[in-house]
């Protein structure tokens, strides 16, 4: 096995990374410091890894670094920051759809590859969106909520 | 004092960073020059080692060291108990068999650790694992929790010649007298199985020892940081003031995350002893599957003595309890099922019995609920056979035999988990059922709705099950209030948090207290060089027991600010009020101080200050309960069962609930719902299937279903707030109130959908398959 430099656009900066063929783009992105990018079951089962990868929510856990030479990643820290956040990320802070935080960045990413394609969802298209994020915590009540009060004021 | 801020919905302050990347968890460290630990773990539940071979191992590129538990010399021993068994309860057994740092002559669950490995990267670590050669002998398996105690079954520990554990017995009354009186006696075995806690973090640590320091850094996903210092320090032989654990944020706990001395920490302690280079060692799930504590297993046998109107004479309940391989937990389990079981009920006379197994699983430890759910279930479950027999309705049957407002405190006649006498605080229980038949609308359903969906042919149920939760034990907690010169106010104490929003409730108690917004409290939990006295997070006990203490340290703050403001204002002290971060004259605002300059007069560089007098604005207090505060409450659903798949679809949920006073209700929501969850998991998705040789199954997420937002149907709760005599707040806990009812109130409603088709459910949790097969009697 030999390392292949590739890159990775994060959040809109360029990284070059030498990379083993084996490596996921979980580890990658955790390695170049996208520490938000959780890792939860490393199959695919959970989504607390979900990045999107050219605008298409995956589970970084099942790409390999190799495989995203050259894409547009965005992480869920890529959405907002502390001054500005993301109108999901105010609506996950004021609706009380965190409590521990670990499947936060993944439903965020979801979330917004939802309203992305579909600005204005019902309950059940949100859910069926999310359903690939487990939540131990919330029993995703809040997290629902959440999804539709930014949509509601993404649209005003 | 106006309360201000505490019982109020508000944002929470950690939010912000756990938003946006800016929140440290355990697997967010990093350390040049660190190394990665992986464990090598028995695919048998049984076998004794004949050896282990790691030599080709070390001279794999990368590898630093592999150690066996031949390598760890004087240091292998059996870990300490990490909860005492309860001695005041007479005639009790109890068989010490505490887990080990890694099996060393027998392997005695699959996934225990055989080998550790130490390398430059966990890719490394793992590929290692193939270079080791293991030589186990298989043997038979005592998988099955009935089996195991059975004449002739395998055991765990030859020496003691039986799987048993413990036995424990404890009555009330006489149960023998009670049933000689009954007019009707009812009897059944109820069974129900493991789940796992799953939080969605796995464990996960980072050991650092610095030999130029002489001190150990560690970072961990603990529910217990102070015990886990203490325990470590003590194993290691090193001082506890060397030992400093944080943990930082942390992605759920659930229960598992309050063991302590885990094989995994123990070598990874031991191992940055001797190679003096911080080591991390982050589980992967399916080593939280094999390898992190579980609960649940439980067969009761019970028998249920009424009169004919449906007044309980009697109980008893003679149950065995699953401990998996070790019993380091002590009887915490099978203690707190002992405790619930009789409910909000006024149960006259209680027999309540059990022995606990050694089988070849995982550990036993509390999860969420803690053994409360399999009281409950058996009372609810017996309850609700009761009503059938005696042609009464369910709820009908409850209110008849609840504990009123009016017998408060009642004490209960058994000893309780914190090993004194049960005593129930506090509570309104008939409320809660009123409240809970209003918020579905029992009445409506039963008489109108139900019949109606039912001559469509819709399976449809409803289930009512009615709980108490035993929470907010002692010891005690403590914490430090500390004005800063900025005027901002830190706040430090000792419990860890996994998502119960402390950052935010803690904070509104001290704004409450020192008068400034809840956004200018820092807070720092988990951290034992900030706060170093203290037990853990635990049995829904840190917003009551570390929230009086804090609510106490702020008072004591509050005192000190007033003391001096006074003297510099030349103003009486009463006459002084603290709003916004500054003390003014109450009548006169623009004669005010700000709490910083306060906080610096209060730490003067130069002169002299008082004798007697302790510097800066800053009060540590403790407080410790006098017993465990008991809240209740009462869970409602209506369930559709689809009669060719045997899918339930929950219609709808209202839980009822009381906890005396709320911090913040947004937070004691969030609580609820993911209690809720947990329980809707743990009644129809989540079982841990073991085989007959004790292997899982199903470990993973993929086939261990835990419920997703498809899943889950909105939840409706109901406050009720009889405050709690035994801490000034009024507090008592809610962390376990969701999982704790659900899984009888589930049963109920799908046995209720299924009336007519004479189906008994006495088991949880049960899942598509098992309801075909109850119907179909296979």
């Amino acid at each position: 096995m030999q390392p292949k430099v590739i890159t990775l656009k994060v959040n809109g900066r360029r990284h070059a990374v030498a990379s083993m063929p084996n490596v996921t783009l979980l580890y990658a992105l955790r390695d170049l410091g996208y520490t938000d990018v959780k890792n939860g079951c490393e199959k695919g089962d959970c989504g607390a890894c979900a990045v999107l990868l050219n605008g298409k929510a995956v589970n970084s856990c099942l790409v390999l670094a190799w495989q995203a030479d050259g894409a547009e990643i965005v992480t869920n820290a890529g959405l907002g920051t502390l001054d500005r956040p993301h109108p999901l990320q105010a609506a996950f802070a004021d609706t009380g759809a965190i409590q521990c935080g670990y499947c936060t960045p993944g439903m965020l990413i979801s979330a917004k590859a939802l309203l992305d394609a579909t600005p204005h969802p019902s309950d059940g298209e949100i859910r069926e969106a999310l359903s690939g994020n487990l939540c131990r915590c919330t029993g995703y009540d809040h997290i629902i909520e959440a999804v539709q009060l930014a949509a509601e004021r993404m649209g005003e | 004092m106006t309360t201000k801020y505490v019982g109020q919905r508000i944002k929470r302050n950690e939010d912000p960073r756990l938003l946006t990347g800016q929140a440290l968890f355990v697997d967010d460290v990093q350390i040049p020059g660190m190394l990665h630990a992986g464990f090598l773990r028995s695919d048998y539940a049984h076998a004794a080692i004949r050896g282990i071979d790691a030599s080709k191992a070390r001279q794999r590129p990368g590898v630093i060291a592999v150690y066996t538990a031949a390598d760890l010399g004087d240091f292998w021993k059996p870990g300490p108990l990490l909860v005492p068994a309860p001695h005041s309860i007479p005639d009790l057994i109890f068989n010490k068999r505490t887990q080990v740092p890694m099996a060393r002559d027998k392997v005695r669950h699959a996934g225990e650790a055989l080998a550790c490995v130490i390398a430059e990267s966990r890719y490394i670590a793992e590929d290692a694992y193939a270079d080791i050669e293991v030589d186990l002998e298989p043997l038979d398996a005592a998988a099955d929790l009935e089996a195991a105690l059975a004449p002739g079954a395998p055991l765990l520990y030859e020496e003691l010649g039986t799987n048993l554990a413990s036995y424990v017995k404890q009555e009330k009354g006489s149960y023998a007298a009670a049933r000689s009186q009954a007019d009707v006696v009812l009897k059944r075995r109820i069974v129900m199985d493991r789940g796992a806690a799953a939080a969605l973090e796995n464990r996960g640590y980072v050991f650092w020892w610095e030999s130029k320091t002489q001190e150990m850094t560690v970072w961990a996903t603990t529910q217990a940081p102070i015990a886990l210092r203490n325990v470590m320090a003590g194993l290691l032989g090193l001082s506890e003031s060397q030992v400093r654990v944080i943990a930082p944020f942390v992605g759920g706990g659930f229960g598992p995350k309050i063991m302590l001395a885990q094989p995994e920490e123990q070598l990874l302690a031991w191992s940055t002893l001797r190679l003096s280079r911080p080591i991390k060692w982050i589980e992967d799930r399916q080593e939280d599957f094999l390898a992190t504590t579980q609960e649940r297993g439980q067969i009761h046998d019970v028998e249920i003595a009424l009169t004919r109107d449906g007044r309980i004479l009697g109980l008893q309940d003679i149950f065995i309890h699953d401990t998996g391989a070790y019993n380091s937990y002590a009887l915490t389990v099978p203690l707190n099922t002992q405790t619930h079981t009789m409910g909000p009920y006024e149960i006259p006379n209680f027999h309540t019995e059990y022995r606990v197994a050694f089988t070849n699983k995982m550990l036993v430890t509390p999860v969420r609920g803690a053994g409360r759910p399999q009281g409950v279930f058996v009372m609810e479950r017996m309850l609700d056979l009761a009503a059938k027999e005696l042609g009464m309705d369910v709820t009908e049957i409850r209110a008849r035999n609840m504990i009123q407002p009016d017998q408060f405190p009642h004490p209960q006649g058994i000893i309780g988990q914190d090993f004194t006498e049960l005593i129930y605080d506090s509570g309104n229980y008939p409320a809660t059922l009123q409240m809970a038949k209003e918020m579905i609308g029992y009445e409506h359903f039963i008489r109108e709705e139900q019949p109606r969906l039912r001559a469509q042919g819709k399976l449809v149920g409803i289930g009512m099950a009615c709980f108490t939760e035993g929470t907010a034990v002692g010891p005690y907690e403590g914490a430090r209030v500390t004005v800063e010169s900025s005027g901002k106010v830190n706040v430090a104490t000792g419990v860890g948090t996994q998502g119960q929003g402390h950052f935010t409730s803690f904070a509104q108690i001290v704004a409450d207290q020192v008068g400034v917004k809840p956004t200018d409290v820092i807070v720092t939990t988990g951290d034992t060089e900030k706060f170093h006295w203290g037990t853990g997070t635990f049995a829904s006990r840190g917003a009551t027991v570390a929230g009086n203490a804090i609510d106490a340290a702020g008072a004591g703050v509050r005192a000190k600010i007033l003391k001096l403001a006074s003297k510099l204002l030349e103003t009486p002290e009463q006459e002084l009020e603290i709003v916004d971060g500054a003390v003014r004259v109450a009548d006169i605002p623009e004669k005010a101080i700000s709490l910083g300059e306060l906080a610096i007069k209060a730490n003067p560089m130069r002169g002299s200050v008082e004798p007697g007098t302790e510097p800066g604005l800053e009060s540590t207090q403790y407080f410790a309960p006098k017993h465990g505060a008991t809240g209740a409450g009462t869970c409602a659903m209506i369930v559709e069962v689809d009669p060719d798949t045997f899918l339930v679809e929950i219609k709808r949920y209202v839980i009822a609930h009381d906890c005396g006073t709320m911090l913040n209700p947004l937070i004691v929501d969030g609580q609820i719902h993911g209690g809720v969850s947990m329980g809707i998991g743990q009644s129809f998705y989540e079982k841990l299937e073991y085989d007959a040789n004790g292997q899982l199954l199903n470990a993973n997420l993929g086939d261990y279903l835990l419920p997703r937002a498809t899943d889950m149907p909105p939840i409706a709760i109901g406050h009720l707030n009889t405050p709690s005599p035994l801490n000034p707040m009024g507090s008592k806990g809610v962390g376990e109130a969701g999982a704790i009812p659900t899984p009888a109130c589930f049963v109920q409603a799908v046995e209720n959908a299924l009336a007519g088709l004479g189906v008994e459910i006495m088991e949880a949790p049960l899942s598509p398959r098992r309801l075909f097969e109850l119907v179909h009697r296979e």
